[in-house]
C-alpha cells in the first residue's frame, strides 16, 4: 500500500509537512502544492527536514503553484517538479491519498 | 479512473477551489471520470450563481457549472452548510420559507451520504480545502 501525501500550508506558518512526514512511511511519496511548495527551497530552516524525508519517501512540488509564487529556481535536489497531469498521474499511481490540510 | 473530489473551501478565498478545478481538469483531459464533486463547509459558497467577480478574473462558479454541464458531473452540496450560509435551491426555499433560490446551474443540496458514497464507489478521493 503506497500512499500519496498531499501538504498546502508554508512550513513557516503550520506544522502540516512535519506532521505529514512523521507519519508518512517510507515509499509513500509527498506532494507540495500552493503555499506548501515553499518547503522545496533550498537554504531554508526546513531543508533539512525534507533532505530526511527523501532518503526513503519521493518528493513533489507542483510547478504552477511554485510559480505563481516566483519560487521556481533554488530547489532542493531531488525534488521533483509535476504539473496538473502529473498530479494526476500520482493520484492514480498510488493507492490512496491524503490531504494534510 | 474514477475519481471523486471533495471541496472544503469558498471561492476568491483560498487557492483550495481552483486547485480543485484545475486537478478535476486535467483528470478529465487524461480521460479518467469524476464520480462527484462534494462541496462542504465554506465549499457550498462555490454553488451561488449570484456572484459576479471582475470581467477580468476568473468566475469560479461559472467555471464549475461549464464543467458539470461538459461532462455530465455530479456536483452535489452538504445540505447542513447549505443552510448555515445561505445556498438555496427551489426545494430549498420551500422548505424553509425562503423568498429566493440561488443555486447555480449543475449544483445539486444533498446529504454527507453522498460524500460517503462518493468515497466508497471512486477509486481515489482527492481533497482540497484549508
Amino acid at each position: 500500500m503506497s500512499m500519496l501525501h498531499t501538504v498546502n500550508k508554508s512550513p513557516f506558518n503550520s506544522d502540516g509537512l512535519s506532521s505529514c512526514l512523521q507519519c508518512a512511511l517510507a515509499g509513500s511519496s509527498v506532494l507540495l502544492i500552493e503555499d506548501g511548495v515553499y518547503a522545496a527551497r533550498r537554504g531554508t530552516q526546513y531543508e533539512a527536514l525534507v533532505q530526511e524525508a527523501l532518503k526513503d519517501k519521493k518528493i513533489y512540488a507542483l510547478q504552477p503553484d511554485l510559480e505563481a509564487r516566483g519560487v521556481k529556481s533554488n530547489l532542493i535536489d531531488g525534488i521533483e517538479l509535476v504539473d496538473y497531469a502529473g498530479f494526476v498521474d500520482l493520484t492514480t499511481d498510488h493507492d490512496s491519498v491524503q490531504a494534510w490540510l | 479512473m474514477e475519481f471523486g473530489i471533495l471541496v472544503n473551501e469558498g471561492p476568491y478565498q483560498h487557492q483550495a477551489a481552483d486547485s480543485a478545478y484545475l486537478f478535476a481538469k486535467a483528470a478529465l483531459e487524461k480521460g479518467h471520470k469524476i464520480y462527484r464533486i462534494f462541496f462542504y463547509h465554506d465549499g457550498v459558497n462555490n454553488g451561488t450563481r449570484l456572484t459576479t467577480p471582475p470581467q477580468d478574473d476568473r468566475n469560479i462558479v461559472e467555471r464549475w457549472s461549464q464543467l458539470a454541464e461538459e461532462h455530465d458531473i455530479d456536483m452535489v452540496i452538504c445540505v447542513a452548510a447549505a443552510q448555515r450560509r445561505g445556498i438555496v435551491d427551489p426545494e430549498e426555499m420551500k422548505r424553509n420559507g425562503k423568498d429566493a433560490d440561488n443555486i447555480a446551474p449543475g449544483f445539486r443540496i444533498s446529504g454527507l451520504g453522498q460524500l460517503i458514497e462518493a468515497g466508497i464507489k471512486a477509486d481515489r478521493l482527492v481533497v482540497f480545502g484549508d
